[in-house]
């Protein structure tokens, strides 16, 4: 344990997906740690399907998406330590942890990778008014009690929020006995991928209320109720509040990528993302710091995170070999409604045959076209029918083109009129 | 002759464009709202035979956890959905489960069988 190399944190589809892509190049002292009692991560508890279309070409459960990579690390003999708590990260990549076995230890790799993943938005992070009674329960707290611990947190459910996980627990509390009554979602759109709310909403008949939101919950003990109001302009309308019974109130706020330890090390995080900051190798602002997965930024697909992770793998393993690449970094900008890329920026000697370009954008756009100039020449363009902040887009841009324009100071992501 | 109008929105891809579809008799007539095939395949198979894949949990006797996760091995009538979970609520089965093992079969006459999606070994 005391000559490891590189130190992965946490051992979800992120951590899993970068010990293998680095096991595979090369990297003969690694660790995985992770702090539940199994690896995986989340996707254990998302027993739904629809995984892994693009990485395995069939439609998975979450369980069996990990079980697949799981197999993988085994094979590869890649060591991990579960129900172990990372809990520092210092700047000269010194990692503190501990679990029941080894007490609290230190290891000093020549590297490490960020797989933390996310966290749910909880109730004290919404500013909604009312007591704090129980059986106010975030959805993914409510999908680990329903799915893993066989409980089943109530029976009559209102839901706050769109995004895929608040529709998910709409169907499965549904399928499990509970009266869903109302999806609201405080913006004009949802947040959550069509297909769940056709399956998990239309299907049952579950209204989905847009632009509403929860101003009240009633009840003292428990959740007795709830009021509901719409809102305009991020106000809500006096006179259009509505009461429903419940004994349940699940929040599907959004996520926030886990990053206490990125920032106790002094890694430079995005205000947009909550993540860190990568370059085009997914490094951070430490050299030797990598990350990928949910922690960088939330992603809607679990394909992508294995993806993702892996190019970090192979970075991680590529920094082992070869050290800190010295090269000039130029900035990507975002304009006309891109709301963040990863990478922040862009090495061009580092960026090899392709670099991959990640982003979403703030709202709802039609009939566009992306585009990426590098300097003032335009090195991608695509149509898009549609755009919205729940599908993160993604672009591949060409090295060559990228080391084409050696003056150029910087890269701009943009939407164009198609 | 009969005519009726159903109202989808497609899950094809992110646009989800409002379909109409037309039936008469019975039998589709015609699909509207579509801006490429997938939506017009969609539509006519939602609106004729629909189906879905069932996940769910069983209880499970001593294992690591109280649950192990299960579904469809292919897909069922969407109309059965509620009968196959209905079907799942006394069963229990021992650990150790392994993936892909039939937890119940031919569930609630479907003739689809439940099968583990999840590992869960004897509890130490």
């Amino acid at each position: 344990m005391n000559n490891v190399d590189l130190v992965i944190i946490g051992g979800g589809p992120a951590g899993l997906a970068a010990a293998v892509s680095a096991r595979k190049a090369g990297v003969e002292n690694l660790l995985i740690l992770e702090r539940d009692s199994e690896l995986g991560g989340i996707l254990n508890q998302c027993i739904h399907n629809g995984f892994g279309l693009h990485t395995f070409k069939e439609e998975l459960t979450g369980p069996e998406y990990a079980a697949r990579f799981i197999a993988q690390a085994q094979e590869l003999h890649i060591p991990y330590k579960l129900n172990t708590m990372v809990l520092d990260l210092a700047a000269d990549k010194t990692v503190t942890a501990m679990n029941k076995e080894d007490g609290l230890f230190q290891l000093h790799p020549k590297a490490v990778i960020l797989a933390m993943g996310c966290r749910e938005r909880p109730r004290g992070a919404l500013n909604i008014p009312g007591y704090r009674p129980a059986g106010i329960y975030t959805a993914g707290t409510a999908q680990r009690l329903v799915n893993m611990e066989g409980y089943l947190p109530g029976r009559k459910v209102v839901i706050l929020g769109s995004g895929d996980i608040g529709l998910i627990m709409a169907r499965r509390m549904t399928l499990e006995g509970a009266q869903v009554q109302v999806v609201a979602e405080l913006m004009p759109y949802s947040g959550g991928l069509k297909r769940n709310i056709v399956q998990c909403l239309d299907d049952f008949g579950i209204p989905l209320k847009l632009s509403h939101t929860v101003v009240d919950i009633q009840g003292k003990e428990r959740v007795e109720g709830i009021t509901l109001a719409r809102v305009e302009n991020g106000k809500p309308v006096p006179g259009t509040e509505e009461h429903y019974d419940c004994d349940t109130l699940l929040l599907s706020c959004g996520l926030l990528p886990e990053n206490e330890l990125s920032r106790a090390a002094g890694v430079a995080l995005s205000p947009i993302t909550s993540g860190p900051l990568v370059n085009e190798s997914l490094e951070t602002s430490i050299p030797g710091v990598f990350a990928a997965g949910n922690v960088l930024h939330v992603h809607d697909l679990v394909d992508y995170v294995s993806e993702e992770a892996g190019a970090a793998g192979a970075q991680a393993a590529a920094y082992l070999q070869n050290g800190e690449q010295d090269a000039p970094a130029i900035p990507v900008k975002c304009e006309n409604g891109v709301r963040y890329t990863v990478p922040a920026t862009v090495r061009p000697a580092c960026a090899g045959d392709t670099i991959t370009v990640r982003f979403r954008v703030g709202g709802v756009f039609k009939n566009k076209k992306i585009a990426v100039y590098l300097g003032d020449t335009c090195i991608f363009s695509r149509k898009r029918p549609v755009l919205a902040p729940g599908e993160m887009e993604t672009v591949r841009l060409k090295g060559a083109d990228l080391r084409a324009h050696p003056d150029a100071s910087c890269l701009t992501v943009t939407l164009e009129e198609a | 002759m009969e005519t009726k109008k159903i109202e989808l929105t497609c899950i094809g891809c992110p646009i989800g464009c409002p379909l109409t579809v037309t039936m008469e008799n019975g039998a589709v007539a015609s699909v509207t709202g579509n801006t490429c095939p997938r939506g017009d395949a969609y539509a006519r198979k939602e609106v004729t035979a629909p189906t879905r894949i069932v996940t769910s949990t069983v209880r499970v006797s001593g294992g690591t956890l109280a649950m192990v996760s299960c579904k469809t091995r292919s897909d069922i009538p969407k109309g059965q959905i509620f009968d196959v979970v209905r079907a799942l609520k006394d069963v229990e089965v021992s650990a150790p489960v392994a993936i892909g093992q039939v937890l119940a079969e031919n569930a609630a006459g479907t003739g689809v069988d439940i099968i583990a999606t999840k590992n869960v070994p004897v509890h130490a």
